[in-house]
């Protein structure tokens, strides 16, 4: 699969090194440039600094030709931007964007995309261990 | 009618202070707390810190009631979000964004904001109907109706000098609406005759805009 990750933070390279491991097809965007010193040295896919809200941006990065769309950047309204363009212009099969905004996540669920909100998910694990511990007391 | 602005550079508070002035109900939101207060001391209470794109900052700011959101921060991401959570979350009738990046404009209409503002293309077009003798100026186009007002100056060889207005074959689809004759305005009529250097005032189709050119100024 040919997939494109914006937002080369820990889960941006992470989801780029696994993704290559497994033999998929990789371009990573990022704004700073610096942010993909964390790549592994023998990094197979490519780089591309630049916003991935520019248009001109991600088509050098081939969002025509993607089959898959994430964005992970740390900004939340870039992530959201970044993933319409994918999925509303160039119709990219299949976007996934992190919102840590739980509102925003649900509100842009519910406007077709594929959101993953990392702070109600980390918050139910939390709560889900706190309360295994309390059902179970250990000493 | 009441108008919510997200933002509070240089447009938004100019834009506010604007507003205000000509009585209209108006909240400012602003992150930089700063600016907040400084604001605050001006406009009175209709300031409020926060981040824009936040539901419960725009629920504060009681976008529920709001006639009119307008996001004029300076960045696209957060004006595009800040308009779409206005529509979609608290069902605003109109939404307003600035671009910044001009490129963003066609963008953001296929995104469903209902009227976008590049500063950047509104300085370019008054800057081209500023430079002297460019004989065909585009002076406003009107995106939803498809419709463009130009201007154009008739040249010496234009087969409509002379002519009075029911006589021209103008394109289809096109409406003169103004005449400048030597500083002087004409409203037209079918029997006002066309002057070689008279400016045309025109309401176009943007597909005919290449032929009013041909007719007029080549």
């Amino acid at each position: 699969m040919r997939i494109l990750i914006v937002g080369c933070g820990r889960v941006g390279w992470r989801l780029a090194s696994d993704f290559t491991t497994r033999g998929h097809d990789v371009v990573v965007v990022d704004i700073k440039p610096h942010a993909f010193r964390q790549l592994p040295e023998e990094f197979p896919g490519r780089v591309i600094v630049g916003t991935g809200i520019d248009e001109d941006v991600l088509r050098s990065a081939g969002i025509e030709h993607a089959d898959v769309f994430v964005a992970v950047t740390d900004d939340d309204n870039t992530n959201i931007m970044a993933a319409q363009i994918a999925q509303k212009i160039y119709h990219v099969p299949r976007v996934v964007l992190r919102v840590y905004d739980p509102v925003r996540a649900e509100i842009f669920r519910e406007l077709g995309l594929t959101v993953v909100c990392p702070t109600t998910t980390v918050a139910s694990l939390i709560e889900e261990q706190v309360l295994a511990g309390a059902a179970s007391p250990q000493g | 009618m009441y108008i919510i602005v997200v933002g509070g550079g240089k447009v938004g508070y100019y834009l506010t202070k604007t507003l205000v002035h000509e009585g209209y109900e108006v909240f400012l939101i602003e992150k930089n707390p700063i600016k907040c207060q400084i604001y605050a001391e001006r406009f009175g209470a209709v300031v409020m810190q926060g981040d824009g794109a936040e539901a419960a900052i725009l629920e504060a700011a009681g976008a529920g009631r709001a006639d009119v959101v307008i996001a004029v921060t300076g960045d696209d991401e957060d004006n595009l979000v800040i308009c779409q959570m206005a529509k979609e979350r608290f069902g605003v009738a109109r939404a307003i964004a600035r671009v910044n990046n001009p490129k963003n404009e066609e963008l953001f209409r296929k995104l469903g904001i209902d009227v976008t503002v590049s500063q950047t293309n509104v300085i370019l077009s008054i800057i081209e109907q500023q430079i002297p003798e460019r004989p065909f100026v585009h002076l406003l186009a009107l995106r939803h109706a498809d419709l463009a007002i130009v201007e154009a100056k008739v040249s010496d060889d234009s087969p409509v000098v002379d002519q009075p207005i029911e006589r021209i074959q103008f394109p289809p689809e096109v409406n003169v609406t103004a005449v400048l004759r030597a500083g002087d305005l004409i409203i037209p009529t079918g029997q006002t005759v066309i002057r070689a250097g008279d400016e045309i005032i025109a309401v176009t189709k943007r597909e005919r805009e290449e032929e009013l050119r041909h007719l007029l100024v080549d």
